[in-house]
């Protein structure tokens, strides 16, 4: 049972997002504030892999860039500007707040709340009509209907 | 009313299969330059021949010209050799080169072997110029107006399409400071 476990567990991987170069940190805030940055700045070169995944050689300067500024204390926003700055707002995994960019913050709510108006106009409409089909005969009707179901008994 | 409501779903069909059309014929790898408009970064950097001659931002102002990014590692600036020289020499148009992230011997050899058509060529060993200028591939070639800020960005080989794109907005710019 054991060697089955084992050999099932050479076959299970896990996703590896590592590059080999090696930094040195001047204490784990730092460390941890680089692989965040690294973590959601875009490669301009390689666009679907971040820059902490990137094997570019682009990717690399910009990985010795933002080292550099993390270890000199410079701020994550700081540092951001940096790069938008260089190669624009397309580097930024999370999109900073702007006309541009506010439908995708808001645009997922928006529909939610276009989704919940329209189901409560439907509701609504449905409850008018319930309504008004319990009381749609005037009066002149109704003795109508009640002569003819008349009929249909005496016949 | 009730009709139209009807027609809704078609709308938006309609109105998303236009947006994918469209972005079917975009090219994704295509950034826009995020300094378009701005000066070339400062920059102080030897020049390619002359070990001993220092080169800056002023030394790119004085007339529209292009800035050619280019390295011997890369094949696709082997590829465009050729127009480049054509444009500098049966065009006459300025080009100043950054020589990037290369080895100063090979670059060398390379313009003796394959002709220069560089007025100046900025040596960037480090990339430290490259970085500043938001390169993310080589070649890449922007166009200058004569103040030295950025009109333009092309990413890619300069074809004789890409030319005539070039052309028409140093023209441009030409017609711009005369009027």
């Amino acid at each position: 049972m054991r060697s089955i476990i084992v050999v099932f567990m050479l076959f299970l991987s896990l996703a590896a997002n590592a590059t080999i170069d090696t930094y040195e940190f001047k204490d784990d805030a730092n460390r941890e504030r680089f692989q965040q940055l690294t973590n959601e700045l875009r490669c301009p070169k390689c666009q679907n892999q971040n820059l902490a995944g990137s094997n570019s050689p682009i990717a690399s300067d910009l990985r010795r860039e933002i080292h550099r500024m993390v270890e000199e204390g410079k701020q994550n926003t700081e540092i951001t500007d940096y790069m938008v700055a260089r190669y624009g707002e397309f580097v930024l995994y999370r999109p900073r707040m702007s006309a541009s960019t506010w439908i995708l913050w808001y645009g997922p709510f928006v529909l939610v709340a276009v989704g919940f108006a329209v189901v409560l106009l439907i509701t609504r409409k449905r409850k008018r009509v319930n309504e008004k089909q319990e009381d749609s005969l005037n009066d002149k009707d109704k003795t109508r209907l009640a002569t003819l179901l008349d009929k249909g008994k005496a016949e | 009313m009730r009709r139209f409501i009807l027609f809704i779903p078609l709308i938006i069909f309609v109105v998303m299969g236009a947006l994918f059309w469209k972005g079917l014929g975009l090219d994704p790898t295509e950034l826009p330059s995020a300094l378009i408009d701005k000066p070339v970064p400062d920059f102080n950097l030897p020049s390619l021949v002359d070990d001993n001659r220092m080169l800056t931002q002023n030394d790119l102002k004085g007339k529209p010209a292009l800035l050619n990014v280019w390295a011997t590692w890369c094949p696709t600036c082997k590829q465009e050799h050729a127009q480049l020289n054509k444009i500098a020499r049966e065009e006459g148009v300025t080009i100043y080169g950054i020589n990037y992230k290369d080895e100063r011997g090979a670059a060398k050899e390379w313009l003796r072997r394959y002709r220069d058509p560089y007025v100046v060529n900025i040596f960037d060993e480090q990339g430290a110029l490259g970085l500043d200028l938001g390169v993310y591939g080589a070649p890449e070639t922007y166009v200058l107006d004569a103040n030295g800020v950025i009109r333009y960005k092309h990413v890619g080989a300069v074809d004789e399409k890409v030319w005539l794109k070039l052309e028409t907005i140093l023209q441009q710019i030409s017609t711009e400071s005369q009027g």
